[in-house]
């Protein structure tokens, strides 16, 4: 029977059914990070268990890590307190961790592609929601909470129940200026922030096929924001030829069985789909957040939503409720809003792809007086490729403040934040109130060229105006 | 020690109105930094109770719910990001139970986990509720997970939940550590016929 790639990874991975009715579902992976495991190791240390597979159990230190000055002790104790829990959690149950002197480190979504430990046709959790990115290698990949943290690192196990697959299809091509964090902002304006709620989302299509494995990555990282929680990839030569050669890759003598392996996980022909949606890349416009979730976009050329104009009483008050937040007037034009801050990073879009293409198109250009523009590179890794490139010195010589590896604005662990009601034009993933760390802070998500744009124009702007973007 | 068996959860009620509440505003970032989940409480709907006008005051910080278990909202409840920290700080600050149109799928997960009840009923019902503790917030409100339905004062409403939560609450086995470890021997057999897991590794 034809079966999609969601099914064949549950059905090799079900250990037995429970009492409950959830399925015992193996965990082939696990990563680990500063923030979500300290307690789940505390849980283990109360129950007296070890580790059941430190093998398969990888760690980094990201949200917390400072970007600017890394030396230790961090000026926040709260911080280096988690990340000396980090270390000494990993020491003693033999577990791999990618530390800040290793010259590996990086956000915990970044590091395990980087690295080949993300592999198709596997189970991978973390307790962090933005797992899902590990899909783009055709891996059910799940973001998990810290008492399933414990679980998995006692037993390398979850109880979960199955989830629906809908397939959703990009066909045809995307118009020049559009990117993959485009696709995935439109794909949540369509279906809405909880219209995943209940599924696993399968990206496929001719825009799909031609993705690289780096923008695969951004729309999957934010299948989460559809309220998906799971999205992924079918496994193609674009998987394989990425993953080959990489540290925990399988080796040469390996490598041939486990491609067959995994080609043979990617959804069958004429499976079953709980729902189909499909989009036409053409359609697909520069997408730009204007509100407080991530499903609140509207393309670069339109006006901000008008609560008036709303059909549905939710939909009223929302934008209400959104408007008021983020102090935009109902009807402007989002072309125009002045910013203050431009974040280039997060592991939606902080991967060398990333910053090469902004990189092409800033030299020559300045960031707007008055605008703090910040670049995070996502890894050690691709700070070190930025640098070998010289993509570094474009965006410091362009005006950017050039950082270390990490996850800083996105979420504002760390001493990057928003003071007061900056707005910043981001390439992270949440525009919830508050989010990139002051209470009154505000958000707007948008694709890496277009937060490069904003930062030169001084206001959210059209990349393919302020850079004649053309192909 | 056993899990108790949670069938059916009493007390007063919270109105917490709005849609997609997220797990950023149920508990900021700042907050996680933390080797534990001591003190979480506190941090419940922090920036949003700092936010209200003057003049208003936040439902968390109005007196006449004080004591309240039963947290009121609307729907996609606790979206966003997987920290379990939300959950914890609902319940640290006394909630036994949540009763919402429906919720993000991890949150929904993470609080099961913890004993913390999510349960789903009517927009127009919740909005009966939360009328009838506006109105007289000692109202006694009970969830009742084996009749699978919503009492308060004279009234009763329906109420929805996934089966496997259901079972897990009410028979008490919602935290699954231990039937987890149960089933060693199976997970042992599953690994063996996964070749990456025997993958040596650098």
């Amino acid at each position: 029977m034809a079966k999609s790639l969601f099914q064949k990874v549950w059905d090799a991975h079900s250990v037995r059914q429970l009492a409950n009715g959830q399925t015992q579902l193996l965990i082939g992976t696990h990563l680990i990070h500063e923030v979500t495991s300290p307690q789940a190791f505390g849980m283990l240390r109360d129950l007296g268990l070890p580790v059941a597979m430190p093998h398969r159990t990888f760690a980094t230190v990201d949200h917390i890590v400072p970007t600017d000055q890394r030396s230790e002790p961090f000026s926040d104790p709260l911080a280096d307190a988690m990340i000396k829990e980090l270390r000494k959690n990993c020491a003693a149950h033999g577990i791999t961790y990618f530390d800040l002197a290793s010259g590996r480190q990086g956000i915990v979504h970044m590091v395990g592609p980087e690295q080949g430990i993300t592999q198709p046709g596997t189970t991978i959790a973390c307790g962090d929601s933005h797992t899902s990115t590990h899909g783009a290698f055709g891996a059910i990949a799940l973001g998990i909470g810290t008492s399933q943290v414990r679980d998995v690192l006692a037993t390398q196990t979850i109880a979960l129940g199955p989830l629906k697959v809908r397939r959703i299809n990009v066909e045809g091509q995307l118009r020049p200026g559009v990117y993959a964090k485009d696709v995935i902002l439109h794909i949540i304006r369509t279906l809405g922030v909880n219209g995943g709620t209940g599924f696993a989302y399968e990206y496929a299509g001719a825009v799909f096929d031609r993705f690289s494995m780096e923008e695969r990555m951004t729309v999957c990282n934010m299948s989460i924001e559809g309220g998906a929680r799971v999205g992924y990839v079918n496994p193609d030569d674009t998987t394989f030829n990425y993953l080959k050669g990489r540290p925990y890759a399988p080796p040469a003598a390996a490598w041939e069985s486990a491609v067959t392996r995994w080609r043979s996980m990617a959804s069958d022909a004429g499976c079953h789909y709980d729902d189909v949606v499909t989009i036409q890349g053409a359609e697909i416009p520069p997408t730009v957040t204007w509100g407080i979730n991530p499903g609140q976009g509207i393309a670069i050329t339109e006006t901000i939503p008008d609560p008036a104009k709303a059909t549905a009483v939710d939909e009223r008050a929302s934008i209400e409720e959104a408007l008021a937040y983020m102090k935009l007037r109902a009807g402007a034009p989002i072309q125009g809003t002045k910013i203050d801050v431009a974040f280039l990073g997060s592991c939606t879009n902080a991967r060398l792809s990333d910053f090469k293409e902004v990189a092409k198109y800033l030299k020559g250009h300045r960031v707007a007086p008055g605008v703090k523009a910040i670049a995070v590179p996502g890894s050690q890794l691709v700070s070190q490729a930025c640098a070998e490139l010289g993509i570094d010195r474009v965006f410091r010589e362009a005006g950017f403040e050039w950082r270390e590896a990490g996850c800083s604005m996105c979420l504002a662990m760390n001493p990057d934040k928003l003071v007061g009601d900056q707005l910043c034009a981001s390439s992270s993933n949440r525009n919830f109130k508050g989010r990139q760390g002051s209470p009154t802070g505000r958000t707007l998500l948008m694709s890496p060229l277009m937060v490069a744009a904003a930062a030169v124009a001084g206001s959210v702007a059209d990349a393919r105006e302020v850079f004649g973007v053309t192909q | 020690m056993p899990l108790a068996k949670i069938s059916t959860i009493t007390g007063r009620g919270l109105p917490i109105p709005g849609n997609d509440i997220d797990t950023d505003r149920i508990i900021p970032a700042r907050f996680l930094k933390a080797v534990t989940f001591d003190g979480l409480g506190e941090g419940l709907f922090y920036d949003a109770r700092k936010a209200v006008p003057a003049g208003q005051v936040h439902p968390l910080d109005d007196p006449r719910y004080r004591g309240a278990a039963i947290l009121l909202s609307g729907a996609n409840f606790g979206c966003g990001s997987s920290r379990e920290h939300a959950p914890q700080a609902i319940q640290k600050f006394g909630f036994k139970a949540v009763v919402a149109e429906n919720y993000a799928e991890i949150f929904f997960g993470n609080s099961t986990t913890i004993g913390l009840a999510c349960v789903s009923a009517e927009r127009s019902d919740i909005a009966r509720i939360a009328a009838a503790v506006e109105t007289n917030p000692a109202v006694e409100i009970t969830i009742d997970l084996s009749a699978r339905e919503i009492r308060f004062g004279a009234e009763k409403v329906p109420l929805a939940m996934r089966d496997s939560a259901r079972d897990a609450l009410v028979n008490g086995r919602w935290d699954s550590i231990g039937e987890l470890l149960d089933g060693r021997e199976a997970v042992a057999a599953t690994a063996a016929r996964l070749p990456y897991l025997a993958a040596p590794h650098k």
